[in-house]
């Protein structure tokens, strides 16, 4: 077996460990303290762990598949989160074609140059060309009303949903010395650091959460919360070194960086939310609401982490 | 040859609305509909009774026909297919001149061979800004004909900002199907009650939150 692969299954085998013992205590909880499911906080800590496992499943699959897979995969979430975002958005009549450009041409477009691995052309597609072109679209309908509103928006929703999203697999395309078809890795590296770090912010924050953080962005995140989840993250991160081209400590400093720009892009998607005046972006996932209240800390991550990395280790 | 189309058909439809809408009902506290029910909804859209339908645990979609206008539903092969074959429409000739039998006898006679029915009191689709339109009286003298079926008001979210009229492009966005509290003609209640009392309870549903645009 290759060192990727070997490294790839220890992954899998330690995540699938740490859910069988968050199942075990989610079962025990459950069975001590809410034998007729009356308790809405163990109810739902079960319903998410068990989104975790589809979720880890899926994700697992996708990195078996290689390449088109994890493309793939990504293009759903972008899809699905743009569909959740876009239900919370102004737009009117006269952005229909903008709309229907954003989901059936841009999203697309968006993914397939990350296929042809064309970095010129996938880092302005969207900044530069869908940027302008969108607006135009949507201006010849000749609807003025909340016109920049209205545009603002739809940009909002396709940087965030579309082109941050995308790079997560743009992960794939770095080259980087030493490190040749371990990329997947890296992936991992990415979405395990910023998912533990949400998780270990909301276990550390129902521990001993005392100190609101943000009273009325998020009502539930906690100083305690904060700081125990990132400082845990940023240990775990520098534990993982091994599957990055990281040394330890770098892998720690950018587990710390990861962690901080998931926390700060969570309270950015939560001040939406609450001016929408919705809980969740929707009820994709069992137990956490939509996908993009699962994929809020990613999107804001995963395009600072790409461009570090790019910049000090990948040769293209 | 053409039962198995039509049920190919029905399951590509249901995998459509749902990808473009990832429609969820959101039940009433009683739970989904147990029984024989009318489901009276709003009227924005021609996909608005395959939502309806879509929501409907299997065990109840199999039991559901969906009243539509028989001069739109009978004007081509492909549409008249889709309509009697793979939903079971009961078609009503909305051209009073063109009828060849009362339009509530024909729903009543629906119910009594133990079919659901989805229908829409509005009469047309709503194209104004208004929630709703004044219901049209058939809804009455449904309920006077056949007065031990459930009515069971039905809100119908964002399906109208999908695919608004005139468009062919369907925007995904998510909708939602709410039931509402099923109600039954009471004793002596005069039609204006009646309709007034079945337009409350469905505006009741109707969602209140920002970002439905206006």
């Amino acid at each position: 077996m290759s060192a990727t692969g070997y490294d790839m299954l220890l992954l899998v085998a330690g995540i699938g460990g740490v859910l069988v013992l968050a199942s075990l205590v989610g079962r025990i909880l459950q069975w001590r303290l809410s034998p007729d499911g009356s308790n809405a906080t163990i109810e739902n800590l079960n319903a998410r762990i068990n989104a975790w496992w589809i979720m880890a499943i899926l994700i697992s699959i996708s990195f078996i598949a290689g390449r088109i897979g994890v493309i793939f995969l990504f293009a759903f979430c972008s899809f699905a989160a743009l569909r959740e975002f876009v239900t919370l958005t102004n737009t009117r009549r006269a952005d229909h074609w903008a709309l229907a450009a954003a989901f059936f041409i841009v999203l697309p477009v968006q993914y397939f140059l990350l296929w042809t691995e064309d970095y010129g052309i996938f880092s302005v597609f969207i900044p530069v060309y869908a940027f302008l072109l969108m607006p135009i679209i949507a201006v010849v309908r000749g609807d003025t009303r909340n016109f920049l509103v209205r545009v603002a928006e739809v940009q909002w929703a396709l940087m965030i949903c579309v082109f941050c999203a995308s790079h997560v697999p743009a992960l794939l395309t770095l080259t980087i010395p030493g490190y040749e078809g371990r990329n997947v890795l890296l992936i991992a590296f990415l979405v395990i650091v910023v998912q533990l770090s949400d998780v270990l912010q909301y276990v550390w924050g129902k521990l001993f959460g005392r100190i609101r953080i943000a009273p009325n962005l998020s009502p539930s995140k906690t100083v305690e919360g904060f700081v125990g989840g990132v400082a845990s993250a940023t240990l775990i991160g520098a534990g993982l070194w091994w599957i990055t081209p990281f040394t330890p400590l770098q892998a720690g400093l950018m587990a710390f960086v990861i962690a901080m720009m998931g926390f700060f892009g969570g309270l950015v998607m939560s001040a939406i939310k609450r001016d929408r005046g919705v809980k969740d972006w929707g009820h994709l996932i069992e137990g956490h609401g939509g996908l993009i209240d699962r994929l809020d800390s990613v999107v804001f991550s995963a395009p600072i982490f790409f461009h570090l990395t790019r910049y000090w280790w990948s040769l293209t | 040859m053409k039962a198995v189309m039509a049920s190919l058909v029905a399951a590509i439809v249901l995998l459509f609305a749902r990808a473009i809408t990832a429609v969820r009902a959101i039940w009433h506290e009683s739970g989904p509909p147990r029984r024989q029910s009318v489901y009276f909804a709003n009227h924005a859209s021609h996909g608005d009774f395959i939502l309806v339908w879509a929501v409907l645990p299997p065990r109840l979609r199999r039991r559901v026909r969906p009243v539509a206008g028989a001069d739109y539903w009978l004007k081509s092969g492909l549409r008249s297919f889709i309509g009697r074959d793979v939903f079971n429409a009961v078609l009503i000739q909305r051209v009073r001149d063109e009828r060849d039998g009362d339009p509530v006898t024909i729903m009543a006679e629906a119910l009594d061979e133990h079919s659901s029915l989805i229908f829409f009191p509005e009469g047309t689709r709503n194209q104004t800004d208004l929630p709703l339109l004044p219901f049209k009286s058939g809804l009455f003298h449904l309920a006077s004909a056949r007065p031990d079926v459930d009515f069971v008001p039905v809100w119908i979210a964002n399906l109208n900002r999908v695919m608004p009229k005139g468009e062919f492009v369907p925007i995904p966005l998510i909708c939602t199907v709410t039931f509402g509290e099923p109600m039954r003609l009471r004793a002596g209640e005069q039609k204006e009650a009646f309709i007034e009392r079945a337009q409350a309870a469905l505006l009741e549903l109707s969602p209140r939150q920002a970002g439905n645009g206006e």
